[in-house]
């Protein structure tokens, strides 16, 4: 059956009403937030654990399960930190905004069950420094909320004090990662960290934290109000609740919207999109989840559940469900380039495969686009996406690979066709 | 890694940069900022102070404004910190602009998304109108740079000037609203496509119904 409106959890996703505070609450937001934090801090976390929410920045993993990872007493005074991904860069991406500029008290008031949950004593919101006009809406919401009571000390009349603050980035995709979003918090380069130490041990300021996507602390209010039993009803075992999906390309209306996980792809399109650019014959390739995930070839899409096991099912993944839809008229190999181009340019430089690495691949890349290389070279391609994939210190490496081996494992023939074509203009 | 270059540190820079200093409001803004963080840790509010100095140098020089060393060594001192560091910060992240950059900087997203969409053509209108990546155009209105995705990419293409997204853009579309800036207009932000609100399908919403007319709340259906 497909998601009513009732339990769409964004309902002002579209922003026709206004984000600020007065409607927020008439939408149902900050409603008795006191009473949600009296259930107590575990009792909070246990629920967010029933209700099988997957973290939704792209990893998918147990938000109630992360939560848990934070320590309950304060280790020699040091306070604990929740800091909220909002760093959407990912190619395809574009849900995140759409709850910070329309929905925003939906995220702040999360931060404050989330951070309450986990013990922390302040939330920093890292928002990306493109997202301009939706910092402004998000500071203000934050004042606010400050100006209502319903965060800073005593919260919500709750007798817990939690502060929230905004930082804004400054245009770097890899701060989305989240120790170098750490690493920028504290005012450097945001250059990933090896871990161990995970950061629920020493993360900002060497203090236990937790770093979540937008989307997963925005939900956690109204899975708390309406139990986790409502929101696992949605999707299939192990990829439950409902999700924004945001479908870019060559659909006949790209949208964002929220559905049920597990909505098949073809229903997906078909419901909210107008279907394909010149009908379903003419799908070409689909990338599931933003630029980091392999694409998928149209026919082996069509019918795949949109969640987390389908998308691995068909060899990809679900990321952060940001579909990438290309029809027949796509040259697919300067497709993919274009995203080499992108590692390229967001590799932070700290790892020398990934530094020399996308560089290298994002060259021979172009090569092959125009079928200015030799056969020989699709393998060796392949074999230096494996060099660099599981050889940094954070995943950009494995991002920049995946997208590469998608190709070559999909459409092979092509890059041959390609090779094959200009040597026989340069014979002619 | 984005090929990123410091401006030389000429006597001239020196000269008319070094007595950079936070015009009145910022000053109280930058105080506001550096309370957001711990205290010790003031160090943190280095890219917000970089922000909002580039923002000043902006309105100093009618443009979107750059990052003089000399303003990088202000903030260094503002923030008890070694130059080096706020340099390093700096030349990392891409929004600060390392070059002086016109009136208008016209951020043309370039990734795969957009491409998709359009995005060529885009660029190629730009550059019809006479703007090139990492200039600024002869009468000191355009600086065009392309940049990866954005994060528009459900109202692709788009391109962002200054504070401002301008999306579901053609030709035509990005021809009218850059007039519009040229001519010292505020053209719409957001979708330019008619009749589209933000990021819905195109011709209206498939869900959620009842907000285009009110501020509908639903958990009397719950």
């Amino acid at each position: 059956m497909s998601l009513q409106d009732k339990d769409r959890i964004f309902t002002n996703l579209y922003g026709y009403q206004p984000w600020n505070l007065k409607a927020a609450q008439a939408r149902g937001d900050w409603d008795d937030t006191k009473a949600l934090m009296a259930r107590g801090q575990d009792a909070i976390i246990d629920e967010m654990k029933a209700s099988g929410l997957r973290g939704r920045g792209g990893a998918g993993f147990p938000t109630g399960l992360k939560w848990s990872f934070m320590p309950k007493e304060p280790k020699d005074g040091r306070p604990s930190f929740l800091v909220i991904n909002a760093d959407e860069s990912e190619p395809g991406s574009c849900k995140d905004r759409e709850i910070i500029r329309h929905d925003p008290h939906k995220l702040i008031e999360g931060a404050l069950v989330a951070g309450y949950a986990m013990r922390a004593r302040a939330a920093y919101i890292y928002i990306r420094g493109e997202y301009i006009r939706e910092a402004e809406v998000l500071f203000a919401a934050v004042q606010e909320a400050y100006d209502a009571g319903l965060i800073g000390k005593n919260a919500c009349k709750s007798g817990y004090d939690f502060d929230v603050f905004v930082h804004r980035g400054a245009g770097a995709y890899i701060c989305g990662e989240e120790t170098a979003m750490i690493e920028s918090l504290e005012g450097k380069k945001g250059q990933p960290r090896l871990k161990p130490p995970f950061p629920a041990g020493a993360g900002l300021y060497g203090c236990p934290t937790t770093v979540n996507n937008v989307e997963s602390i925005a939900v956690a209010p109204t899975i708390l109000r309406r139990g986790a039993s409502w929101f696992s009803s949605f999707g299939r075992e192990n990829n439950k609740g409902t999700k924004l999906f945001q479908i870019s390309g060559h659909v006949e209306k790209p949208c964002v919207v929220e559905e049920a996980m597990s909505i098949p792809f073809r229903e997906l399109i078909e419901k909210h999109c107008g279907g394909i650019r010149g009908g379903w014959d003419n799908l070409l390739a689909v990338i599931p989840g933003g630029s980091s995930v392999p694409l998928v070839p149209g026919s082996m899409m069509m019918d795949a559940p949109m969640d987390f096991d389908g998308c691995k099912d068909v060899g990809s993944g679900l990321g952060t469900a940001a579909v990438i839809v290309m029809d027949k008229s796509t040259d697919i190999v300067r497709a993919i380039s274009r995203l080499s181009y992108f590692y390229k340019h967001e590799s932070c430089g700290q790892c020398t495969p990934c530094r020399e690495g996308t560089g290298w691949m994002w060259r021979v890349m172009e090569r092959l686009r125009t079928g200015d290389a030799e056969v020989e070279e699709i393998d060796m391609l392949q074999q230096v996406t494996k060099q660099v994939e599981g050889h940094t210190i954070c995943a950009l490496g494995d991002a920049a690979a995946w997208p590469i081996q998608g190709l070559i494992k999909h459409f092979r023939p092509e890059l041959e066709r390609r090779i094959g074509e200009r040597v026989r203009e340069a014979a002619e | 890694m984005a090929d990123r270059a410091l401006h030389p540190d000429t006597p001239e820079l020196r000269a008319r940069w070094s007595t950079f200093a936070w015009s009145k409001d910022n000053a109280k803004q930058a105080k506001v900022i550096v309370a957001r963080y711990p205290d010790g840790r003031q160090r943190s509010a280095v890219m917000p102070l970089l922000d909002l100095a580039q923002r000043q140098v902006g309105a100093e020089t009618d443009t979107q404004g750059w990052l003089p060393i000399p303003v990088m060594e202000y903030v260094a001192k503002e923030l008890d910190m070694p130059a080096i560091r706020v340099v390093e910060v700096a030349t990392f992240y891409f929004m600060y602009n390392l070059v002086p950059v016109g009136k208008f900087h016209v951020q043309v997203c370039g990734t795969t998304p957009c491409m998709l969409r359009g995005s060529d053509e885009i660029m190629a209108a730009c550059k019809a109108r006479g703007m090139s990546i990492g200039h600024v155009s002869a009468d000191g209105l355009w600086t065009l740079t392309e940049v990866e995705c954005m994060g528009n990419c459900a109202t692709a293409p788009m391109v962002q000037i200054n504070d401002g997204n301008y999306e579901d853009l053609t030709v035509e579309r990005l021809d009218a609203v850059l007039d519009a800036l040229a001519a010292g207009g505020s053209p719409k932000e957001g979708t330019q496509e008619p009749g589209r609100h933000t990021s819905e399908p195109s011709g209206g919403p498939t869900t959620l119904k009842e907000m285009v007319e009110a501020n509908h709340d639903y958990r009397g259906e719950w």
